[in-house]
């Protein structure tokens, strides 16, 4: 049976719309433009299309595709997507339209901007759909030097250079990706030797874990190694000052989908390798996760309270707001892991937001300081809405998309984890003060004349928030259409996790 | 005498003669390009004619031998042999393409020039195909002196004049290290071919062993291993570009093809003492010439500091000591050519427009030649091992075959060393990218041009489709150990 290749073509689209315009001229902008915005449109619908034709009772691994790719190796390339795959990859096409257009009014080498932005999120898409270990990992290490370049060509620099920013951001993300390779290459060679066939199919490798072929001694230290790279990813304490410091020099389009999806592959990584493959391993670290979790959540509220530029706050809040996804993966039950799922997807839907109005503001205005930036409401009232909107999704008001998520983590986590779990949800009280603090100094209070002459987004500069917002508050009335997804998902890895529930967890005795 | 199965050799030495002649033959003041031409030419032919010389896996299969012999066993083509020819050839074809124009701009003996390449050639692909001592030394040798002369080709320069005696006083010693090493090898086992080695019980007796020792340390400095690297910076840095290219990766993939078969064949023995200290120098290589290159300000000092930790890449699979990891040794060295071309495509390009390869001398390279700006980032990132190129596919070849043997540390060294050299990697992007150069443009002949486009694009099609090249050194690999 031959269908149509759904999720190659999901791939493609910006891989082709890149490959078009190296044929355009340079001074061709609104072509590069229109181009990378028709592409990320057809990734967009074709997502949309499979979301809601999947079938949720069904569940698995669904439109996959699987071509032998380098035999002696026993690569093949294999896409598909599940209800854990399948959200962020919408949650990647929605922040790669929105970032298209949110870079509209670049002047500086559009071409060349484009064509690296389009890489970045091919790679950023494949990562969420390859069903094969080594096209996961190709397609991750692809996203790199985009993002570098990026940074240090439209990159902004304030309180560190732009430069600084971007070597930062690329050498945490590459070495933590090297602890990952080795981790990977073990883990290949240990299953391919156990199997008799060499393959890097997560589905096969999952199937030799769950079969106890993979000693628990493997899986504790293979799963070191992946937590040392996925957790940089996600940005875990101590591996998180990347972080703000790679969100503030780089550009609003970078920033959004940085912060957005690309953190999201640590999390995504951590359940899909981590608890598939070696669910011994996630058990062992688990405490110890949780308690770094914990520090995540505090500690990065509680320097974002203190932060002056606006980049910095939201680039330590997501720090912050990782420690959620990063407790309920710990928990290592559905309820939990659901929960961390439909947070990654509902805080890179707000930061992306986030990111998107501070962009705009700082293209209008030149600021990003707190004690600059006043009563901006009169100013720009639409820009307004969608400060308030992210902000208020931040802070997890009931009706938006932070809500339910984060509800799901506490409800999973509290009966494993009753003390961290309390800490964290008292988290949330930072996490109102900083947000409302920034909100109420920036976008509210007396008109202030300097800010007259700027004008309010209007035409294409909307269509970030409008976006945006529309999954934001879809999601937030309609929570089943995300939770149900989810948890069609999550569902499937009951099986590994009750193998594990008897499995006692070492580190400290915390249990 | 089967002189057909050294018809590789042959052709390779008219050739180097018919520069000769042609050099005398033609008026003193006209162009020799057109001999460059004429090898280009000629070895690209040749090129593709040996992809017949390949047995075939079905002729192993049937019982067949996969293996010919010239004069008494003393001289080997098997797949093995060929791949690395190939690999020699290859890598000639493309430095000649890409310095055409800075030999007839920058040397005053020209004609010389080509002919003292195809010596080099030679010894290469006799260092290749040796399969006793004296051969082999014969072929390094060849290719050695041909390379100290070479060095200094640049004689108005004083770097070059420096560095062609430093290689001259710094690879005596290492012959005659290694000659010293051959007598004594002799004088234990009363042989010097390599078959006879492996079952010879007097190599196992003190002198033996320490000729086996010494011949190993000559290869180390050839191979430019940490602690026997003191020479390689400077001579990089001060022989002409194309040399330097040759020096990278012509001269040492031959020492990496005599050393696995000298390794592998004659001592496998005492290599298997040997493998857990080449662990160590392959992880040293890896660690400092990454971090020296790091510090570097001229690029083609920091390619030799990088082709250093690229030497530990490699050694990386001469320690696993199998199948998986000949195939990946041959597999990196093979991407290696393509990423070298295109970095020093891009260099000798600059070091002819603006007298220099530091840092300063690139600035803006991506104004005045854009598409040399990115054959060298891509390229550069291929020896970092950053998909889609071929680097990665390479050293993933490269880690799971040592990890198969047991070394996960040594992958772990590998793999965030290679993460690091990203860094001073992507310094060489950032001055081209974002620094300001004089802005004007600079002129790329046709051919310089070809050459980089073609190994950047072999660089990339290597690395989304390994296939093709991994058949072929799966070919290589499987019939040396027969």
């Amino acid at each position: 049976m031959t269908s149509f290749p759904l999720l190659t073509a999901v791939l493609l689209a910006p891989i082709c719309a890149a490959v078009l315009m190296c044929f355009v001229s340079p001074k061709a902008a609104q072509s590069v433009r229109v181009i990378s915005a028709s592409a990320m449109t057809v990734a967009l619908a074709l997502t949309v299309y499979a979301f809601f034709n999947y079938d949720m009772n069904a569940g698995g691994m669904q439109f996959c595709e699987s071509i032998p790719w380098i035999k002696d190796l026993g690569v093949h390339y294999a896409l598909g997507v599940d209800g854990i795959s399948l959200p962020m990859l919408l949650l990647t096409d929605l922040i790669g339209l929105a970032a298209v257009y949110s870079s509209w009014n670049i002047t500086n080498r559009p071409k060349e901007f484009y064509i690296l932005l389009m890489i970045l999120i091919a790679g950023v898409t494949g990562t969420f759909i390859a069903t094969d270990l080594f096209i996961f990992l190709l397609c991750y290490e692809v996203v790199v030097i985009p993002i570098y370049i990026m940074v240090i060509i439209w990159g902004s620099t304030k309180r560190v250079s732009k430069e600084y920013a971007g070597m930062k951001l690329t050498i945490y993300l590459l070495m933590g990706s090297a602890f990952m390779l080795v981790g990977v290459v073990a883990l290949y060679l240990t299953a391919s030797s156990v199997l008799g066939i060499r393959t890097f199919d997560m589905q096969a490798l999952a199937i030799a874990g769950q079969m106890g072929l993979l000693s628990e001694e493997f899986q504790i230290f293979a799963f070191l190694l992946l937590l040392l790279g996925f957790g940089s990813l996600l940005s875990m304490f101590p591996f998180h000052s990347w972080s703000p410091d790679g969100y503030a020099g780089a550009p609003t389009a970078v920033s959004m989908i940085h912060a957005g999806v690309l953190k999201k592959i640590g999390g995504y990584g951590l359940i899909r390798i981590g608890l598939l493959v070696l669910p011994l391993g996630a058990k062992f670290w688990a405490p110890l996760i949780a308690g770094l979790a914990m520090i995540n959540v505090m500690y990065a509220a509680y320097i974002a309270i203190a932060q002056k530029d606006l980049k910095y706050v939201i680039g330590y809040s997501s720090v912050s707001h990782m420690g959620y996804v990063l407790l309920g993966f710990a928990a290592l039950n559905v309820i939990s892991v659901s929960g961390a799922v439909a947070n990654m997807v509902a805080h890179g839907v707000m930061s992306a937001l986030f990111f998107a109005m501070i962009g705009f503001v700082y293209e209008k205005t030149h600021m990003r300081s707190i004690t600059e930036l006043r009563g901006l409401a009169h100013q720009m009232p639409r820009v307004a809405t969608g400060f308030m909107l992210a902000g208020m999704a931040s802070l997890g008001l009931p009706g938006l998309i932070g809500f339910i998520p984060e509800f799901t983590i506490f409800v999973g986590s509290f009966g494993v984890y009753p003390v961290f779990a309390v800490l964290a949800i008292s988290g949330i009280i930072f996490t109102a003060l900083y947000t409302l603090r920034v909100l109420a100094k920036v976008l509210f209070g007396p008109r202030d004349s300097m800010f007259d002459r700027y004008k309010d987004a209007k035409g294409v500069e909307m269509m970030p928030l409008i976006i945006l917002g529309i999954a934001l508050v879809g999601f937030g009335i309609f929570p089943q259409a995300l939770m149900g997804m989810v948890g069609s998902g999550t569902e499937s890895l009951i099986p590994w996790l009750e193998q594990i529930a008897d499995a006692p967890a070492y580190i400290g005795g915390i249990r | 005498m089967n002189f057909e199965v050294i018809s590789t050799e042959i052709f390779i030495l008219v050739l180097g003669l018919f520069a000769i002649v042609m050099d005398l033959v033609l008026p003193k003041d006209e162009s020799r390009k057109s001999i460059g031409g004429v090898l280009i030419f000629a070895l690209t032919g040749w090129v593709a004619y040996m992809f017949t010389m390949y047995v075939p896996e079905s002729v192993i299969a049937d019982g067949g031998t996969a293996t010919r012999y010239f004069n008494d066993m003393l001289y080997i083509v098997d797949n093995y042999a060929i791949f690395f020819k190939q690999l020699f050839i290859v890598a000639t074809i493309f430095t000649m393409l890409f310095s055409l124009d800075y030999m007839q701009n920058v040397l005053r003996y020209k004609g010389e020039f080509y002919a003292l390449l195809m010596t080099a050639l030679l010894g290469m692909c006799v260092l290749a195909s040796a399969n006793d001592f004296l051969t082999a030394f014969i072929g390094l040798e060849l290719m050695t002196i041909s390379f100290y002369i070479l060095v200094g080709a640049r004689i108005s320069s004083n770097n070059s004049s420096e560095a062609a005696v430093k290689y001259l006083i710094v690879g005596s010693v290492s012959t005659a290290i290694m000659l010293y090493g051959i007598s004594l090898v002799y004088g234990a086992t009363g042989s010097i071919h390599f078959y006879d080695m492996f079952r010879n019980q007097h190599l196992f007796s003190a002198i033996g062993l320490a000729g086996a020792t010494m011949i190993m340390i000559g290869f180390f400095f050839k191979l430019s291993v940490i602690p026997f690297h003191m020479w390689a910076p400077d001579v990089y840095q001060g022989a002409p570009t194309p040399i330097t290219a040759m020096l990278a990766m012509g001269s040492k993939a031959a020492g990496i093809a005599v050393f696995m078969r000298v390794l592998y064949v004659a001592f496998p023995l005492i290599g298997f003492y040997w493998l857990p200290i080449l662990a160590v120098l392959s992880a040293i290589c890896m660690i400092g010439g990454n971090i020296m290159a790091i510090r570097q300000n001229d690029v083609k000092r920091m390619l030799a500091y990088s082709s250093i930790a690229q030497a530990g890449y490699m050694m990386v699979g001469i320690v696993a000591a199998d199948y998986p990891g000949m195939k990946a040794v041959m597999f990196y060295g093979m991407l290696y050519v393509f990423a070298n071309v295109g970095a020093f495509a891009a260099l000798s390009l600059v070091e002819q427009h603006r007298g220099g390869s530091d840092y300063k001398a690139i600035a803006g390279l991506a104004k005045s030649a854009p598409v040399m700006a990115a054959v060298m980032t891509i390229s550069l990132l291929s020896m970092a091992g950053i998909p889609p190129t071929a680097g990665f596919a390479g050293k993933l070849y490269l880690f799971t075959a040592v990890v198969n043997q047991g070394y996960l540390w040594l992958a772990f060294v590998g793999f965030i060393m290679s993460m690091i050299s990203v860094y001073y990697y992507l310094q060489v992007t950032k001055a081209m990218y974002l620094d300001e150069g004089d802005g004007e443009p600079i002129v790329i002949s046709g051919a310089a041009r070809a050459a980089a486009v073609i190994s950047v694009l072999a660089t990339i099609i290597f690395g989304v489709c390994p296939e093709p090249l991994a058949h072929l050194t799966n070919l290589a690999s499987f019939t040396f150990l027969q």
